[in-house]
């Protein structure tokens, strides 16, 4: 059986009425994502995009990571859109609405979108054939720890992302440098 | 009975746990209704009393006996207000923006640990659903001051929410000191799940608050300070504050939308509160829990909620007997001495419950006598802290908004990283 | 001072501002930081009907402009069509808050105007009233500047004290705020009964009060925070503008009427002017809570020593200054209160100007606010002590 399903059940979470929070969770994804980019109004956008997330982090629940679910809204939802959401109010974007659209690269945009429809139309059709078994050695463990392990434990099998953690959070550090030079008046 | 119903009673495990829908939905009511009835009455009416009573006034002592009806009154008086839209406002925005503060206020009480099996569910990342759901209120205020379409309130709730997201970090770094400290068990495993951080205190046999002096406190003082600025308290109201330039993210919210966001505030003062009372204080736990652990003690600590509520009762009737006696205070005097009456009532209760149950058996007093108990000093706690709210409004002057965002990037931020670390240090040792 | 109109950080002319058209103001497409904000004349913190506007690039003050007039009443024009008995209980609505000084300022003008000096009785009676009136001034001041900065409580408790003052005024001339409670020549009320003991209580009642108001404010972090550093205003800065009173005083100047041109006999009492060094907020609370223990000591000497005699002196029924020109100015609890009357023979006088010392004193938050934060504007417009009803007249 699975063992993140395992796990889930120990801890209490047994799984309750699936398909009906999965096709609810993944409508209001959708449909929300599509608000995002039709909407007029930039705020209108953003608050589409919090519901998206919002849902998404529903779907990380019903896959058993609880753990990913919780870190989406807090950083995500609760952090990034924020400032998404001050970036749009203080900036004043009616005139840039105004102005001409970048219209003459259209067939670029569509050339995009189909070979992103081709990828997923790929992996739909491939199913699980496209994720070879690697086999979880930690049985039994909740989600917060088997992410614990991966990011922070020994290298090897588990912990084999440690290095990459580091240089991800190094990367953060040289944008919010970035961005601090690139906005004072003076230094 | 149907089954569902009665396969919850004797369980030791929450609602959530068991699976048990119906139970879940009865404490979901319980607890909306009990917050929502104590915001909106109590805490109103408390903050007004002392507040007036710390400047050397009385508060209101008219609309019922010493006030206590005002804050019906104040409810009643705002829902009937007209209800003014601005028209340049965004429609379903402005509509839309004290739900979101109100919701993310209220949904965390779903995780907070009133006892070992009161809690509508254990989900075992409970503080950092916690966190989350609270950061998602800050949305609220950003949105509320947006769609108002005005000059001022956006300003003031940009700059609410810029506070609220600074403080978090500082927040969210002494949640983890604390949870860190979980982990110095026997099997070296700690939890995120609020009921499992105050079992873990109840096993290690120590508050944290206490643990590794004083590191331990100097995680709940940043914790402390950081929930004031979280709910844009004073000293840290500047966004709120009438006498500042921008009147603050609900000015331009009349009647029952502005209620919501008190409300909304006052509730997440509450679920701050709960935070730290779980993390730091013992939650559930009565004082000293590994001194005093004996049967007579457990019996004399359960007869606090009686006497609680004795002592409530005892003022309520010294109050109705120094009215004065001409004949507009009658009917306010017959009130009180009612009102005395209740809580006489509820304090009897509460005493034969406690006599009647003592620990060690397992009757149907004993299982009441040890819920209460849990609920009433996890509540007793949460109780001090709003006090403290309250004593801190009083008191202080506000802080400059660039004051507010120093201290909150270059005092707590640091201070909150050195105690992490040192916490997992001497835990190392210590283990 | 002077190279003040060569700071280059500040391009704003005072004029410009009031001239700006908000309306079609072309907003630029990513909008920087500046704008122009109004504050009042409707503020909860501007003490009254003031108007501000302050040129702002971001949070910080990059000009400011006062707006005045609202509370004019025109009552120097009023002054020369009454007489100068009948003008005395205007001058008690220019400071509304602290209206003895404004009536001795006046009653000394004209005494010395007629070569007429109040008996010495009257005097002591007179410093008596008007010390208690600066210390209820100061706690007025004290209570509304703390609100604005913040701190709820101090309004309350400086409030519920200044009720003794205020019913010892009333005992005395029957009325708390537009006391009207002096004469030209001297007082018109005989002390009450009691008033000695009501004064000597009130010292004994209050001496410990000031501790309290300083164990709320004076060490908070909090305070300190949002008033060390905040409105810096040098010593030469505030001689050059005519700032007086206790802003002068926490500028370093040593400055104050009651010694340096004692009237009304103040040259004997013994008491001492309270300093500061910095020209900051912190200091002009310092400085005016130190005043309110001197006014203690004055009151005290002067309550312990009244001499007995007329309060009347000898002036005739129907006052006829002859012509000439006088100014006369006290050191109001606000500063230095002035006033100029130009007599022409008549009842009536010719000219009757006042020289109040809000209207001065402001003057000085355009230089005080410059650099600072949009906060600060708020708590410089407290320090400052300003009473509209005096800054318009």
């Amino acid at each position: 059986m699975n063992p993140a399903l395992n796990a889930a059940v120990n801890a209490g979470m047994a799984p309750v009425a699936t398909p009906w929070f999965f096709y609810v969770l993944a409508g209001l994804a959708v449909a929300s994502g599509v608000a995002v980019i039709t909407r007029r109004n930039a705020v209108h956008s953003a608050l589409a995009l919090i519901v998206t997330l919002l849902s998404v982090a529903g779907l990380y629940l019903m896959l058993y990571a609880p753990f990913v679910a919780g870190v989406q809204i807090i950083v995500y939802a609760g952090g990034i859109m924020v400032l998404f959401l001050f970036v749009i109010m203080l900036v004043n974007i009616d005139r840039a609405s105004k102005d001409r659209q970048f219209n003459r690269i259209w067939p670029v945009g569509l050339a995009a979108a189909c070979a992103l429809m081709a990828l997923f139309a790929f992996a739909i059709v491939k199913g699980k054939a496209l994720f070879p078994d690697r086999g979880l050695s930690l049985p039994e463990s909740s989600n917060t720890q088997q992410i614990a392990s991966m990011l922070y434990g020994e290298a090897g099998r588990m912990g084999q992302y440690t290095f990459a953690f580091e240089i991800a959070s190094l990367l953060l550090l040289v944008a919010i440098l970035g961005a601090v030079i690139m906005t004072k008046k003076k230094i | 009975m149907p089954d569902f119903i009665t396969s919850y009673l004797g369980s030791k495990v929450t609602p959530g746990e068991a699976g048990n829908q119906f139970w879940a939905l009865v404490y979901v009511f319980i607890i909306f209704a009990g917050v929502a009835l104590t915001v909106m009455w109590l805490l109103n009416w408390i903050e007004r009393k002392a507040l007036a009573h710390f400047q050397v006034r009385l508060g209101p002592m008219r609309v019922g006996p010493h006030g206590l009806l005002q804050p019906f009154a104040d409810a009643l008086k705002l829902i009937l207000k007209e209800d003014i839209i601005p028209t340049e406002a965004d429609q379903f925005v402005f509509w839309v923006a004290p739900l979101i503060g109100l919701l993310a206020s209220f949904t965390v009480y779903t995780v907070i640990p009133f006892g070992p099996s009161q809690a509508v569910s254990d989900m075992n990342i409970g503080i950092l659903f916690m966190l989350g759901v609270s950061s998602l209120g800050v949305l609220g205020i950003v949105v509320a001051g947006w769609a108002s379409n005005s000059h001022y309130p956006l300003i003031g709730a940009l700059r609410s929410s810029a506070q609220m997201v600074s403080y978090e970090v500082a927040m969210g770094l002494a949640v983890v000191s604390a949870i860190l400290m979980t982990s110095m068990n026997a099997s070296g495993t700690g939890t995120l799940s609020m009921l499992g951080i105050v079992r873990a205190q109840q096993q290690q046999g120590i508050w944290f608050i206490f643990k590794f002096f004083p590191l331990g406190l100097i995680a709940f003082a940043i914790f402390a300070i950081a929930m004031v600025a979280e709910t844009n308290r004073t000293p840290f109201d500047l966004a709120e504050a009438e006498s500042e330039l921008t009147a603050g993210y609900h000015t331009e919210y009349s009647g029952l939308r502005w209620s919501l966001f008190m409300l909304a505030e006052y509730a997440a003062m509450i679920a701050v509160s709960s935070i730290a009372v779980a993390l730091w204080l013992g939650g559930w736990m009565h004082p000293f829990p590994n001194l005093l652990s004996s049967p007579t003690w457990e019996f004399i600590f359960s007869l606090f909620p009686g006497l609680t509520f004795v002592g409530v009762a005892a003022i309520a009737f010294i109050g109705a007997a120094r009215m004065p006696s001409q004949s507009f205070f009658r009917i306010q005097r017959i009130g009180l001495a009612v009102f005395a009456a209740l809580l006489g009532f509820i304090a009897l209760v509460l005493l034969v419950i406690a006599v009647a149950g003592r620990s060690g058996d397992t009757s149907l007093a004993a299982r009441f006598r040890e819920g209460i108990d849990y609920v009433y000093w996890f509540l007793l706690k949460v109780a001090v802290f709003i006090y403290l709210f309250i004593w801190y409004r009083a008191t202080w002057p506000r802080y400059r908004f660039d004051q507010l965002m120093r201290i909150g990037w270059k005092v707590m931020l640091p201070i909150s990283l050195g105690v992490l670390m040192l916490t997992a240090i001497v835990g190392v040792i210590v283990s | 001072m002077s190279d003040r109109k060569n700071d280059s950080t500040t391009d704003v002319s005072v004029h410009s501002l009031a001239n700006l058209d908000l309306e079609t103001h072309e907003k630029p497409y990513l909008d920087s930081n500046e704008l122009v904000i109004n504050m009042g004349p409707q503020h909860p913190a501007t003490h009254g009907v003031l108007r501000v506007i302050l040129k702002l690039d971001g949070e910080k003050v990059l000009g400011t402009e006062c707006i005045i007039g609202y509370l004019h009443r025109g009552v120097e024009k009023i002054g020369e069509n009454r007489t100068y008995a009948m003008f005395n209980p205007y001058v008690d609505r220019m400071d509304y808050c602290a209206a003895v000084s404004n009536g001795l300022g006046y009653c000394e003008a004209v005494e010395k105007l007629m070569n007429v000096e109040a008996p010495p009785r009257a005097q002591y009676i007179r410093v008596i009233l008007t010390e208690l009136q600066r210390i209820a001034s100061h706690q007025l001041w004290l209570g509304t500047h703390a609100l604005d900065i913040g701190a709820m409580t101090p309004l309350f408790y400086t409030f519920r004290d200044r009720e003794e003052i205020l019913k010892i005024f009333e005992r005395y001339c029957g009325a708390r705020l537009t006391t009207h409670a002096f004469r030209i020549g001297g007082c018109q009320y005989e002390t009450y009964a009691g008033f000695e003991k009501d004064v000597k209580n009130f010292l004994t009642f209050f001496a410990p009060k000031v501790d309290e108001y300083e164990a709320l404010l004076t060490t908070n972090r909090i305070w300190l925070e949002r008033t060390k550093n905040v409105g810096v205003i040098s010593g030469a800065d505030c001689i050059a503008l005519g700032v007086t009173g206790p802003v002068l005083r926490a500028s370093g100047v040593k400055w104050d009427l009651r010694k340096a041109q004692p009237y009304a006999n103040y040259s004997k009492f013994d008491f001492e002017i309270p300093i500061g060094t910095n020209g900051d907020t912190y200091d002009r609370y310092l400085v005016r809570m130190a005043e309110m223990r001197q006014s203690l000591r004055i009151v005290e000497q002067a309550v312990n020593g009244i001499p007995e005699g007329p309060i009347m002196g000898k002036v005739p029924k129907v006052i006829k200054p002859p012509v000439g020109e006088i100014y006369h100015s006290i050191e109001a609890p606000k500063g230095e209160l002035g006033y100029f009357i130009v007599s022409d023979g008549s009842t009536q006088p010719y000219r009757l100007r006042v020289r109040p010392p809000s209207f001065v004193n402001l003057q000085a938050l355009d230089l005080m606010v410059r650099g600072a934060l949009v906060a600060d504007v708020v708590a410089v417009i407290g320090t400052i002590d300003i009473v509209l009803g005096e800054v318009d007249r």
